[in-house]
């Protein structure tokens, strides 16, 4: 006999939300998967879906699956409060401001390949400050700037491809917001 | 190909063009600091000499023990000689880093590798 029940009402938008942030917690893992040579250099795979989810259910959808993603995704690696966890938000944090700020350009000239790259090198900026700051306090850091930017604009360029790809190939379900 | 880069409206091209001149705007953060450019010879912790490491030259260092002998080669400098019972500023070598340091203790001696920015302020073996 439970003396009290805490209905919790689960809506379409909230189902939604729980399978794109699966989506993306799979590819995270993906990520972590392949090889890099060099801590930071990753394909950002994960940030297709959060592209997707941005053209397709707005900016507020794609806050909450990419915050479970980083949530669950450090969770599963293993690396939750770690400082790769720190990074990971960060650098989040600062893309998904950018997105929202970069989603009002206009959509006729600029497509889901520029809000990849603009992300991606929003990522890898918030990322590199927040190292500098915290992690490694010497300007050293910055020696590795080239790197992280090159592979910012390939994996940008790459992930917004797909990303465009995926939207072109899937018409929208419902009324694009 | 051409069903991708269909995928790519114009703004894209922009924003592609932009991510790749910042790419070439960092580029020459790689040699921060990485060449070896100068030798700082002290003694008694003044500086003795400054030279480029561009020719091949000799510097004789006076100090409590005697003389110690320091050459200087392009991108490299070495103490060869030093009075010193130990040795230890003779057998580390070229020096080719900036950064890098011999020091002659005994004879109040070191020879310093410098870059344009100082990489470090020390190092330790």
């Amino acid at each position: 006999m439970t003396a009290s029940v805490t209905e919790l009402t689960v809506t379409a938008e909230d189902r939604r939300v729980a399978w794109l942030a699966t989506a993306a917690v799979a590819l995270s893992l993906v990520d972590a998967a392949i090889p890099s040579p060099l801590p930071g250099v990753k394909p950002g795979l994960a940030n297709i879906v959060t592209l997707v989810v941005l053209m397709r259910y707005g900016w507020g959808t794609a806050v909450w699956v990419s915050g479970l993603r980083v949530l669950a995704g450090s969770l599963l690696l293993g690396y939750f409060l770690a400082p790769g966890f720190f990074l990971s938000l960060t650098g989040t944090t600062l893309s998904l401001a950018t997105l929202g700020l970069a989603r009002h350009l206009p959509g006729r000239w600029f497509g889901p390949v520029s809000l990849s790259i603009l992300a991606a090198f929003a990522h890898i900026g918030g990322q590199l400050l927040l190292a500098r700051l915290w992690l490694i306090p010497h300007n050293g850091v910055f020696m590795l700037t080239p790197v992280f930017a090159t592979a910012a604009l390939v994996f940008g360029t790459i992930n917004g491809l797909i990303a465009a790809k995926l939207l072109a190939d899937t018409p929208a379900a419902e009324p694009d917001r | 190909m051409r069903q991708w880069a269909a995928l790519l409206r114009p703004g894209d091209w922009l924003v592609i063009a932009g991510g790749a001149a910042l790419v070439g705007f960092t580029l020459p953060l790689l040699w921060q600091g990485g060449f070896a450019e100068r030798a700082i010879i002290r003694q008694n912790g003044q500086i003795f000499a400054e030279t480029d490491l561009l020719t091949r030259r000799e510097f004789a260092v006076p100090g409590p023990l005697g003389t110690t002998h320091i050459a200087i080669e392009p991108g490299r400098a070495r103490v060869v000689a030093d009075p010193g019972p130990r040795q230890y500023c003779v057998r580390q070598g070229w020096l080719a880093r900036p950064g890098e340091i011999a020091i002659c203790a005994p004879n109040r001696v070191s020879v310093q590798i410098a870059g344009r920015t100082k990489a470090y302020d020390s190092l330790s073996y």
